[in-house]
């Protein structure tokens, strides 16, 4: 399986990565330990699986694109 | 019903009126809109630009699921949004919402709700530029 990741606004920047992918994960939770090397999750973290939000326990399947970025700042 | 990304300056009161004017003379009885534009100041600094990222496809996916929301909770005859990314000057339009209804609660309170969702949950990020230098905005303000 392969889950395609991307990082968002100051998050890419302090990660210092807008991309990348995982496999074997079952969770948003698990996507980002890996995704990250396990970095301290921010508290404000928003999360979307396939452009919907969701959170650090959702469900992801073979071929999702999880996304992780912070508060929205739009408008 | 119409939704908008533009990567470069727009009028709005151009898009109002030439989106109005394709619509059926006599149909609506009000029309109510809002437009953002940029500050040249924010927290006592003084911005010279600010930069618009966001998510493409998941902003074009929830505008798109804004408009349909307010057109099952409110009666609007048509609805509009409009929404800049990229490199933004003070005094040009970063977004533009339009609603038009028959009467003109639906249309105004459309109008509000659109707005106070798209800032609190539509993935655009805001980056300005000052005299020191760059940060993220790292909130909206309350709106007051």
């Amino acid at each position: 399986m392969s889950i395609q990741v991307k990082f968002f606004a100051s998050l890419r920047e302090s990660l210092g990565q807008s991309e990348t992918t995982v496999e074997q994960v079952s969770t948003v939770s698990e996507v980002w330990d890996l995704a990250t090397q396990s970095a301290t999750p921010p508290n404000n973290l928003l999360v979307a699986v396939n452009l919907d939000y969701a959170n650090m326990q959702s469900l992801v399947n073979d071929g999702d694109e999880v996304a992780f970025f912070p508060p929205v700042t739009g408008g | 019903m119409a939704t908008h990304i533009l990567d470069e300056d727009f009028q709005p009161y151009e898009w109002l009126s030439e989106f109005s004017q394709q619509m059926p003379a006599g149909r609506d009885g009000a029309a109510a809109s809002f437009i953002g534009t940029m500050r040249d100041y924010n927290d006592d600094a003084t911005v010279r630009t600010m930069s618009l990222e966001h998510y493409p496809a998941m902003t074009q996916r929830y505008l798109e699921q804004l408009e349909k929301q307010a057109k099952t909770d409110w009666p609007l005859n048509d609805c509009l949004i409009v929404h800049r990314v990229g490199e933004v000057f003070p005094g040009e339009a970063i977004v533009l919402i339009g609603c038009w209804s028959a009467h003109r609660r639906a249309a105004l309170d459309a109008c509000n709700w659109l707005i106070e969702e798209l800032k609190y949950k539509a993935p655009f990020w805001k980056k300005e530029q000052n005299q020191s230098g760059e940060r993220w905005v790292e909130s909206n303000t309350d709106g007051l």
